[in-house]
């Protein structure tokens, strides 16, 4: 099993999940990203640090992302929209779990592609129709994947990953969100 | 002695609903010197049939049976335990936890966000339909209980919604043979649960969706979907008076039809290496669990659609009278194959005690021979 292939500490996860079984307090993470208005709809958010395993964390290096809104939106098209860090998020959460489950499962990778599709009724955001929600009517995440495994076994790692993924679970369950003024 | 709060079979007599049937057939019924030994092996015992075997068990074993004797309190203490109970106390060197795992309805936090028009009940509750308000019915949970309320609310006219989270999918019958003969012939029940993977795991698994029915039905989503049930997520929260449903059923379906693929392909396996091909009928795949159409993500709970909410959400063991310091902090007994943590104290019948048939009425007797040798040899080095 350690000669497995894909790039996964999976012996370092697992003895994470045991050291954290006895110290649930060490397993509380805050994320975090800074945003800032830059003008029209275009807004830098910066990510660098968080906090976990009880201390201030942080990233080796602060990543920015740029969020805008397209042309046909009359923006600048200065970065993608938020609503599609929403897609981001989900392929890259469902993707990295699909290698972790893949490597625990002694499976090695060749590739792994995915495209998500958010079916999205812009009526909504507009105002222009009150039954219609703000958010995604629809997500659909569509997988290739080539691994030395049969097809039933690429269908339980692709499920499992969204057993266990964070993103998955925000977008699909109700979570508590508080905005306010500081 | 054997210490009962009520009568023999108490559970089976005061706490199961009128149309409950046991999940195993009744030639799995074997307990140590007594069978099933009626006209219909492959049936399955009502809850009075139950009640009968298990009274008849009491009689043929001769068990010390003290029925109408409540336990209140047990502690270490003198040479062994201290047992207080409603008929006086007890002195005794070992002590054998029989209680089960399903003293208390464990229901979600939430349920106290539920609007006080929506009538609420637990599995203990529930006797029929017939008790229920008219009108529309979420029952909550996929399980054996959940499914079988589900499907017998809807057969009494009423619109029904299943909230469906993680769930065992199982047919019925399998190449020609219930499918807990497979699971007993096969061995699969007795995979010993220090060879089981993850036993956290497999000793929280809902019990699978069976129902014993005299036409060998399987009822399984699609079956209750064919029925007119409307099948949502899992519910997460109630918000403002409506209850949200998570957005990830299909993958609850994708789950559950993966899992039972592989148990039936371990079951071909089996049959094929150890010569049952001839005994049995050709291989089956049953269809996918079917996707609806779309889901509901949200109901709301105070339109008068929902009368009530059933909560077939699983259970709990009731340790409060345990006042020994062997329970985890999820309300687990601390335990080794029955062997609790705490010198001379045991415990059976609890969720792949030793092995995955432990809470199978076929599940007790192995069990129950290994946690007494146990017990004996403690008995012999402590004299």
């Amino acid at each position: 099993m350690t000669e497995v292939t894909n790039g996964v500490n999976v012996q370092a996860l697992l003895e994470a999940r045991d050291a954290l079984k006895a110290a649930p307090e060490a397993a509380q993470f805050t994320w975090r990203a800074s945003a800032k208005w830059q003008g029209g709809v275009h807004s830098t958010m910066k990510v660098r640090s968080f906090f976990g395993l009880g201390e201030e964390q942080g990233h080796n290096e602060e990543w920015s992302f740029e969020a805008d809104h397209p042309e046909v939106f009359a923006a600048e098209d200065n970065g993608i929209t938020p609503i599609e860090y929403l897609l981001v998020g989900l392929a890259s959460c469902l993707t990295g779990g699909i290698a972790s489950i893949a490597e625990n499962r002694g499976i090695r990778l060749r590739s792994v592609e995915s495209t998500v599709e958010g079916a999205h009724d812009i009526r909504g955001i507009l105002g222009a129709d009150s039954d219609v929600r703000n958010g995604f009517d629809d997500i659909k995440v569509t997988f290739t994947i080539d691994a030395d495994a049969s097809r039933q076994e690429i269908e339980a790692l692709v499920a499992q990953s969204q057993k266990r993924s964070a993103v998955f679970d925000a977008l699909t369950n109700p979570t508590n969100v508080t905005v306010e003024v500081a | 002695m054997v210490l009962e709060r009520g009568e023999v079979a108490n559970s089976w007599r005061r706490e199961r609903w009128e149309s409950l049937r046991l999940l195993t057939p009744n030639w799995q019924s074997r307990l140590p010197g007594l069978r099933y030994e009626g006209p219909d092996p492959d049936g399955y015992m009502s809850a009075g049939e139950v009640t009968a075997f298990i009274e008849r068990f009491a009689n043929v074993s001769r068990a010390p049976v003290r029925t109408g004797v409540n336990v209140t309190s047990v502690r270490p203490g003198g040479d062994g335990y201290h047992v207080t109970t409603s008929r006086g106390k007890i002195g005794c060197r070992t002590v054998v936890i029989a209680s089960g795992a399903c003293n208390r309805s464990a229901v979600p936090r939430f349920s106290g966000a539920v609007p006080a028009s929506v009538e609420q009940l637990t599995p203990f509750d529930y006797r029929g339909p017939a008790q229920l308000p008219d009108g529309g019915v979420l029952v909550v949970g996929a399980s054996a209980t959940g499914v079988q309320l589900a499907a017998e609310l809807r057969g009494s006219g009423r619109p029904v919604t299943l909230s469906v989270g993680e769930h065992v999918r199982l047919p019925r019958t399998y190449r020609g043979r219930d499918v807990l003969w497979w699971m007993d012939a096969s061995g699969l029940w007795d995979q010993r649960y220090d060879e089981v993977e993850d036993l956290t795991r497999a000793r929280r698994l809902p019990s699978p969706q069976l129902v014993g029915t005299p036409g060998r039905a399987t009822l399984d989503l699609n079956a209750l979907t064919s029925m007119g049930v409307a099948l949502v997520g899992r519910w997460a929260a109630v918000r403002d008076g409506r209850a949200l449903f998570s957005g990830g059923l299909r993958n609850m379906f994708s789950l559950a039809d993966l899992k039972m693929e592989r148990l039936l392909d371990t079951f071909d396996e089996w049959a094929k290496t150890d010569g049952y091909e001839a005994e049995v009928g050709p291989p089956e795949r049953f269809a996918p669990t079917r996707v609806p159409e779309s889901t509901r993500l949200q109901l709301d709970l105070r339109s008068g659609e929902i009368r009530a909410v059933v909560w077939a959400t699983g259970f709990r063991p009731d340790y409060g009278w345990l006042d020994v310091p062997v329970v985890d902090a999820k309300g687990q007994l601390r335990h080794d194959g029955g062997v609790v943590d705490c010198p001379g104290l045991y415990a059976l019948g609890l969720p792949v005690l030793r092995r995955r048939r432990s809470t199978f009425i076929c599940g007790i007797e192995d069990d129950a021979r290994e946690v007494i040798e146990h017990l004996a040899r403690f008995l012999a080095v402590r004299r």
